[in-house]
C-alpha cells in the first residue's frame, strides 16, 4: 500500500533528476508558506463524471429501499405467523424466542436499509462540493447593546420598582414565601423516621422459622457447615407488609463448634454453637448469602463486605462499617429455637441517628 | 372604492397573481408562512452548512437513541402497570407460575412473553438507553479533547453535561421499574446510600419510599420520575442543545479555507437531511437487530424482588458502574460520636461521585480563567496541541475506568481468576496513582506528537525512500508538504504563560499579589510553559531550512 501512496514525481527515478530533491519546497506562496491557501478545488467523484456509475449508485439505493419494503412485509408476516412461545435454535445464539428474533431482524433490516440507502444517495449522488458560510459574532453590536440598556432603564424607571420600596419589599416577600406551600405539600410523602429503623419483628419467644420450608427450626435442623435463613414466626409471604418486615428481620443461622467462637458475647447469645445474625449487610443493605464453611466467613455478594461469624461477625474486608447485629437465641420448652428478644441495635445500613 | 383596494379573498380574478398557478406545496407553504413566518426561518436554516468529520456524528447517535427511547418508552407504558401490589403470577412463563410478585414485575413478564413484539420493544428500549449513555460519554470526550467547549459554547457544554447526569438517573429509575431481584437490590443500595447522608438521610429515605424500605410506593414514584419528570427536562435540554448548535454553527478542524470566521461543509438540504436523517434509521436499525440477537435484562431469570434474597454478580448498568466502584472500593469508615453516626464509608463515595462529575462540568470555566482568552473559538484543537488539557482529560477517564473495574470487581475476579481482595486493593491504589501516570504519559505523548508535527513541517514527510548520494552518503528522501498541509499543521494558536509581572514597581514599592493571581500564573505555566508545549515552527525557520543553507 505504502509504495502506491507515493505520487509518481516522488519515485526515485523522477527524484534523481531533481537537484533540490532533499528538502525542496513547492509552495504556492513563497513569502508566506504557512498562509491559508484557501479551499482546495473540488474533486469529482466517479458518479459526477460517469453517468453509468451514477446509474449504478441509483440502482443500489433503490435496491436498499426495496429491501426495506420487503423486510417490513416480513415483519408483519412474522408477527402474524410465529407463535409467541416458539423457541428456535439459531447458531450461534442458541435456543431463543423465534418471534423476537424474526421481528427484530426484519424491523432492524427495514430501518437499516432506509438509512443505508439515504446515506449512499447522499454520498454518491448529491453534490459534495464544499461551501463556506460566514460566521457572525454572537455578541451584539455596541449600538444594539446601548439601545437595550436604555430600554431596560426606561422600563425599570416606569415600573418605579426602585423608588417604591414598599412595593418591592412586599413583592419579594410574597414571592419568597409562596413556594413554601409546595414544600409543605410534600410532607405527606412519608412518615417521620422516629424509631422505625431500630425495631424488627423479633421479640422474646418468637420462633425461628425456616424461610424455605416455613417450618420452625429445631437445633438438630442446623448442621455444622450449613447456612440456614430464617424469619420470625407469624410473618407470612401473603402479609401486606411482608417485604418491608423481611427487609429488617431476615436472619442467617449457622452452627459453629462452641470452642471456635472467639467472641464472649457471641457465645453467650448462641445455643449449642448455633448463632443467628441479621442477614442484612451493614454496608448498604444487601442480603448476605455466601458462606465459607472452613473459615466461618460470610460475604455480601453486592459489595464484598466480609464478616467473620466466629468473631462477633466483625468486618474483615470490604466497605461495611460495622459488625452484623446478632440475635440472642435459645430453645423453648418444646425444643424449638426461639428469639430471646429483638436485636439490640438497628439492623442494616448505618444512619445519622444510629449512634 | 373598497372594491378596488380590498383584495379578492379567493384570489380569483386577480390578474397576474402567481398564487393561481403555484403548485400545491407552495400554497401550503404560503399558508404556513402567513402564520408562522417559515420562509424567514428556512432562509437561515435550509441551506445551513455543516462541516464533515466522523467524530461529529457521535452527538447524532445520542439524539437518535434518545428519540428511540421515547418512541419505545411510550409503547411500553401502554402495557406496564406501575404498581407494587403483590399478585400471583399466571402468565405463560411456566417456571414462575404461582409465585407472588408485584404487578410491576408481572406486567413486565407479560410484556416479555404475552405481548407479541413486547420483548423486542423492551430490549430496544434498554439497549437504546445503554447506547444513549455510551454515546453521550464519547460525544463529551470528543468535545472535551478538541476544545469545542470553549467560548461561545460553555453553556451548551453544561446542557450536555446535565443531559448526561439526568440520563444516568433516568436510566436508573427505568431499570428499577420491573421490580426484579437485580433492580430491587440496586434500589436497596440507593436507599442505603441515602441513609448515609448526615442529618437528613433517614428523612429523605422515609419520604422517597413512603415509609420504610421497600414499602409499596417506590415503583409508582419512580415511574412518574422516569417517564415524565426527567425525560421532560431532558427533552427541553435536548431542544436547547440543538438550538445552540444551530445558532453557534458547528465547529470545524483547521484546514485550507477553514477559518474562525467561516464554516465549510455541505448544506443541510439535501446532503445532511439525507445523511443525518438516514443515520437515524441506521442507529434504529442497528439497535433493533441488537435487540433481536442480544438479550438484555432477562428479568424472568432473576425473579421478583425480595429484600432477603440476592443473586451473585449483581451489576448495575454500565453508566452506574463508576458509582458502584466508588462504593465498593471505599473502606468502611464510620464515626460514632455524641449519639450520632457519620457513615463516611458510604457518604464519601456519594460526595466523590458528585465532585468527580462536577469537575468536568466546570472545566471550561477553569480553562478560560487560566488562559484569560475572551475570543470566540470555532476551530477545533487537535488534542496534541493542548497537551495539559488532553492529559487532564485522559487522567479523568483513567480514574473513571478504574472505578468501572472496581464496580465489577467480583466479575473481574471470577473471570480472570484473581483474588477479589487484590482487585479491590488495585482499585483503591489505582484511583490515585492511575490518573497521575496517565497524565504524565499523555502529556509526553502529546509533546512528542507536537515535535513530530514540527519536524514534518520543517523537513517534510518521510517518504521511506533511501537515496545514495554521489559521494556515498545515504539520505532518506523527505517529501515536502503542500501548502495546504503546512497551513493545517501550523494553524493552531499557542498561548504564552500568564505572568504576574514585577512584584516591585519602579519606586521600589512592593505590590501585593493576590493568591488567585499566583495560582493562575502557576496553572498558566503548567499549561503553556516552556516544557509544556513545543513552539510551533515559524515561517522564518521554514524558509531558512528550505532555502538549502539550513541543510543538516
Amino acid at each position: 500500500m505504502s509504495s502506491q501512496d507515493i505520487p509518481e514525481e516522488n519515485l526515485p527515478a523522477e527524484r534523481a533528476a531533481d537537484e533540490h530533491a532533499h528538502g525542496a519546497v513547492s509552495v504556492a506562496d513563497e513569502k508566506h508558506p504557512f498562509a491559508d491557501p484557501g479551499l482546495p478545488p473540488h474533486e469529482h467523484r466517479i458518479q459526477d463524471i460517469d453517468e453509468r456509475a451514477a446509474k449504478r449508485s441509483e440502482r443500489t439505493v433503490a435496491l436498499l429501499f426495496t429491501l426495506s419494503m420487503l423486510a417490513t412485509v416480513g415483519f408483519i408476516a412474522s408477527f402474524v405467523a410465529i407463535p409467541a412461545d416458539r423457541i428456535v435454535y439459531i447458531f450461534p445464539l442458541g435456543h431463543i424466542s423465534g418471534l423476537n428474533f424474526a421481528l427484530g431482524m426484519t424491523l432492524g433490516l427495514a430501518l437499516f436499509c432506509i438509512g443505508a440507502g439515504a446515506v449512499h444517495w447522499a454520498r454518491t449522488l448529491m453534490s459534495d462540493e464544499e461551501i463556506a458560510d460566514e460566521r457572525h459574532a454572537i455578541a451584539a453590536e455596541p449600538e444594539v447593546k446601548a439601545q437595550v440598556l436604555a430600554d431596560f432603564k426606561q422600563g425599570a424607571k416606569e415600573s418605579a420598582l426602585g423608588r417604591r420600596k414598599l412595593i418591592r419589599n412586599t413583592m419579594f416577600g410574597a414571592l419568597t414565601l409562596f413556594p413554601l406551600s409546595g414544600i409543605v405539600l410534600l410532607r405527606d410523602l412519608g412518615p417521620l423516621p422516629e424509631d422505625k429503623l431500630r425495631h424488627t419483628r423479633w421479640s422474646r419467644g418468637k420462633l425461628l422459622v425456616n424461610v424455605n420450608t416455613d417450618e420452625p427450626l429445631r437445633p438438630s435442623d442446623v448442621a455444622v457447615g450449613s447456612l440456614t435463613f430464617a424469619k420470625p414466626e407469624g410473618l407470612e409471604e401473603h402479609d401486606h407488609d411482608f417485604q418491608t418486615e423481611i427487609a429488617k428481620a431476615a436472619l442467617l443461622i449457622v452452627r459453629l463448634q462452641p470452642e471456635n467462637i472467639k467472641d464472649k458475647r457471641e457465645l453467650e447469645w448462641s445455643h449449642e454453637g448455633i448463632v443467628a445474625y441479621s442477614k442484612i449487610c451493614t454496608h448498604v443493605g444487601c442480603p448476605i448469602s455466601l458462606y465459607e464453611q472452613q473459615t466461618h466467613h460470610v460475604l455480601c455478594p453486592c459489595h464484598q463486605s466480609t464478616f467473620d461469624l466466629a468473631d462477633g461477625a466483625r468486618v474483615i474486608f470490604g466497605p461495611a462499617g460495622h459488625a452484623l447485629p446478632q440475635l440472642r437465641i435459645g430453645v423453648n420448652d418444646e425444643g424449638y429455637l426461639q428469639a430471646l428478644g429483638d436485636f439490640d441495635e438497628p439492623v442494616g445500613p448505618a444512619f445519622w441517628e444510629r449512634g | 372604492m373598497s372594491t378596488t383596494t380590498t383584495p379578492n379573498p379567493s384570489g380569483a380574478g386577480a390578474p397576474g397573481r402567481s398564487r393561481e398557478k403555484a403548485p400545491a406545496g407552495e400554497k401550503v407553504a404560503d399558508w404556513a408562512d402567513g402564520r408562522l413566518g417559515i420562509y424567514s426561518l428556512a432562509k437561515a436554516n435550509m441551506r445551513k452548512i455543516f462541516p464533515d468529520h466522523w467524530s461529529f456524528m457521535l452527538g447524532e447517535i445520542c439524539l437518535y437513541s434518545f428519540l428511540i427511547i421515547i418512541l419505545t418508552g411510550v409503547y411500553l407504558t401502554l402495557f406496564f402497570h406501575p404498581s407494587m401490589n403483590e399478585i400471583e403470577y399466571h402468565g405463560s412463563y411456566v417456571p414462575l407460575q404461582g409465585q407472588l410478585m408485584s404487578e410491576a414485575f408481572a406486567s413486565t413478564m407479560d410484556i416479555s412473553f404475552d405481548v407479541r413484539g413486547g420483548l423486542l420493544i423492551r430490549q430496544i428500549h434498554h439497549w437504546a438507553a445503554i447506547v444513549f449513555l455510551a454515546g453521550m460519554f464519547v460525544h463529551m470526550m470528543r468535545v472535551f479533547f478538541t476544545g469545542a467547549f470553549r467560548k461561545p459554547r460553555e453553556i451548551n457544554w453544561l446542557f450536555g453535561f446535565l443531559l448526561f447526569v439526568l440520563g444516568m438517573f433516568t436510566g436508573f429509575t427505568g431499570y428499577s421499574l420491573p421490580d426484579d431481584l437485580l433492580s430491587g437490590t440496586g434500589v436497596r443500595f440507593t436507599q442505603g446510600a441515602i441513609l448515609a447522608t448526615p442529618v437528613v438521610g433517614t428523612y429523605i429515605s422515609m419520604f422517597l419510599f413512603g415509609g420504610e424500605f421497600p414499602g409499596g410506593d417506590f415503583v409508582s414514584r419512580f415511574y412518574s420520575i422516569h417517564i415524565l419528570l426527567l425525560p421532560g427536562i431532558m427533552l427541553g435540554l435536548v431542544v436547547g442543545h440543538l438550538i445552540l448548535v444551530f445558532y453557534h454553527k458547528h465547529t470545524q478542524f483547521a484546514g485550507p479555507g477553514k477559518t474562525n470566521k467561516n464554516v465549510v461543509g455541505m448544506p443541510l438540504l439535501p446532503v445532511y437531511m439525507a445523511k443525518a436523517g438516514g443515520f437515524f434509521f441506521l442507529v434504529f436499525g442497528f439497535i433493533a437487530m441488537l435487540a433481536a440477537v442480544a438479550s438484555i435484562n432477562p428479568i424472568w431469570v432473576l425473579g421478583p424482588y425480595r429484600p432477603d434474597q440476592v443473586s451473585t454478580g449483581a451489576q448495575p448498568d454500565w453508566y452506574m458502574g463508576f458509582a458502584e466502584g466508588l462504593i465498593r472500593a471505599m473502606p468502611g469508615w464510620e464515626i460514632n460520636a455524641w449519639g450520632h453516626t457519620l457513615v463516611l464509608g458510604v457518604f464519601i463515595p456519594l460526595m466523590l461521585f458528585g465532585l468527580f462529575l462536577g469537575i468536568i462540568a466546570m472545566y471550561p470555566f477553569i480553562e478560560s480563567w487560566v488562559t484569560g482568552d475572551k475570543r470566540e473559538h470555532h476551530i477545533l484543537d487537535r488534542p496534541r496541541n493542548a497537551p495539559t488539557r488532553t492529559a487532564f482529560g485522559v487522567a479523568w477517564v483513567t480514574a473513571y475506568m478504574i472505578m468501572l473495574i472496581g464496580g465489577g470487581n467480583d466479575i473481574v475476579a471470577t473471570h480472570f481468576h484473581l483474588s477479589i481482595n487484590s482487585v479491590t486493593w488495585f482499585v483503591r491504589v489505582g484511583f490515585f496513582v492511575g490518573p497521575v501516570i496517565a497524565f504524565v504519559v499523555t502529556k509526553r505523548i502529546c509533546l512528542g506528537l507536537q515535535r513530530r508535527d514540527k519536524d514534518k513541517v520543517l523537513h517534510g514527510r518521510e517518504s521511506g525512500i533511501i537515496k545514495r548520494l554521489p559521494h556515498g552518503e545515504f539520505v532518506e528522501v523527505h517529501e515536502p508538504l503542500s501548502q495546504e498541509a503546512l497551513h493545517t499543521l501550523t494553524a493552531h494558536d499557542q498561548y504564552q504563560p500568564a505572568e504576574i509581572g514585577p512584584t516591585v514597581d519602579e519606586n521600589g514599592v512592593e505590590r501585593k499579589v493576590k493568591r488567585p493571581q499566583k495560582l493562575r500564573a502557576k496553572l498558566s505555566e503548567a499549561y503553556f510553559g516552556e516544557d509544556n508545549q513545543i513552539p510551533k515552527p515559524t515561517a522564518e525557520e521554514y524558509k531558512e531550512i528550505t532555502s538549502g543553507h539550513g541543510h543538516h
